[in-house]
């Protein structure tokens, strides 16, 4: 989860002070891990620096005087960020590819290794399940994207113990 | 609650479970994965009294079943068992409420008593408005909500699922099996449910892996 851009796309529905960024933050894309005040000052220090936003000062006194108002510039940024595709990443995969083939080369038990591997994901998408069936659509839906993920995983995990033989053939010298 | 002990079982030539061992808390919600042919189907039957191993023990709430008669099996089957299957298997002739009732009519319920009890079970299911329905007239999903209903409701000890959301999408197979689950927890059934389905089996409390016909279990910590 990219905070600035994320700041800085609240911020382009309306100007807001960083306390209401914070708490729109945390109810939508924080997930159970709250920004921290700091952060949430910090980057919208960042993002002024950089005429992502301006800041309106509002009369009177307190920390809560800073109205932020995002830039064209800012809101160009969020545009480029929202069109452009995420890079197509499987990065778990290839860290358990690197475990499996050294287990085989090492004659370890790779497919011990995988089936806890697979128990480790499952009881993930036990959770993420259970977060499901007692929350509200955005955390119902936020689940899914982890369980089709983890599911992706799980089907490459069971397709590899499949043809271990053939891996510890391919690997060995 | 139902424990299957190093169970062999061959087809004519063809092993299909060759030393399982598996062991089911009652109460416990099981999912039993693993690749097709492994022999997650043979085990269940083995499970509920269907088929007899060859070798290996069945036990059911302390007693062991796989020496029993096949009348005394099936009146197991009838008394403290549930089943789903696949494709839901509804006699089509029969209403979803009739459908419904039937284990009740089997076991010797009064009609309207058993009726009332089924159609009991619409509701809870998100099958409102559907009684009259033959299965002709129902989506795979409804069908498989049926299907479930008369599954459980003799409140069976143990409900036995083989694929129940096999035929179905994913939204609709979710769907399925979050009534399973939330049902049987209610009642307290010990569920045994194969599936293949990763996002299926999370529904469960546990999952064992089915592979060449014995139950993996796990070696590391
Ligand atoms: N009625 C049967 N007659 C002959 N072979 C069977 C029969 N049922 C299952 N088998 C064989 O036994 C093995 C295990 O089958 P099954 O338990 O249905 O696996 P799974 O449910 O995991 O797909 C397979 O090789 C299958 O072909
Ligand atoms: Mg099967």
């Amino acid at each position: 989860m990219s905070v600035p851009l994320t700041l800085l796309g609240l911020l382009e529905r309306e100007p807001s002070h960083g306390y209401d960024l914070k708490r729109d933050y945390d109810a939508f894309f924080g997930r159970g891990r709250p920004l921290p005040f700091g952060q949430v000052y910090a980057t919208l220090g960042r993002l002024a620096r950089d005429g992502k936003v301006v800041i309106a000062v509002e009369p009177g006194d307190g920390p809560e005087r800073k109205r932020y108002v995002i830039t064209e510039s800012g809101a160009s940024e969020v545009n480029a960020w929202l069109v452009e595709p995420l890079e197509p990443e499987p990065h778990l995969q290839t860290v358990l590819f690197a475990k499996v083939v050294l287990a085989l080369m090492l004659g370890r038990p790779a497919e011990d290794y995988l089936d806890t591997q697979r128990r480790a994901h499952l009881a993930r998408m036990r959770e993420l399940t259970e977060v499901k069936r007692g929350g509200n659509l955005v955390d119902a839906l936020l689940a899914d994207h982890g369980l089709f993920h983890l599911e992706a995983d799980l089907r490459w995990i069971d397709t590899t113990v499949a043809r271990l033989d053939g891996l510890a053939k391919a690997v060995a010298r | 609650m139902i424990e299957a002990r190093d169970v062999t079982l061959s087809f004519g030539e063809t092993p299909a479970l060759r030393g399982a061992t598996l062991t089911v808390a009652e109460g416990e919600i099981l999912a039993v994965m693993g690749p097709s042919g492994s022999g997650k189907s043979t085990l269940l039957h083995c499970l509920a009294g269907i088929l007899v191993p060859d070798t290996g023990e069945i036990h059911f709430a302390g007693q062991r079943i796989d020496t029993l008669d096949e009348g005394a099996r099936s009146a197991l089957r009838r008394d403290r068992f549930g089943f789903v299957f696949q494709f839901g298997q509804l006699v089509p002739e029969l209403t979803a409420v009739e459908n419904v009732a039937l284990p009740l009519l089997l076991a010797g319920t009064r009609r309207r008593t058993a009726v009332a009890e089924a159609a009991s079970w619409f509701a809870r299911l998100d099958l409102d408005g559907l009684q009259g329905r033959r299965s002709g007239e129902l989506s795979g999903g409804q069908a498989q909500r049926v299907a479930l209903a008369r599954g459980l409701v003799a409140k069976p000890r143990v409900l036995f699922a083989d694929e129940p959301t096999g035929s179905l999408d994913s939204l609709t197979g979710e769907h399925v099996m979050d009534l399973l689950v939330g049902a049987a927890r209610e009642q307290g059934t010990t569920v045994v449910v194969v599936t293949h389905e990763a996002r299926v089996a999370a529904y469960a409390d546990r999952e064992v892996i089915v592979r060449d016909g014995t139950v993996t279990t796990a070696v590391l910590a």
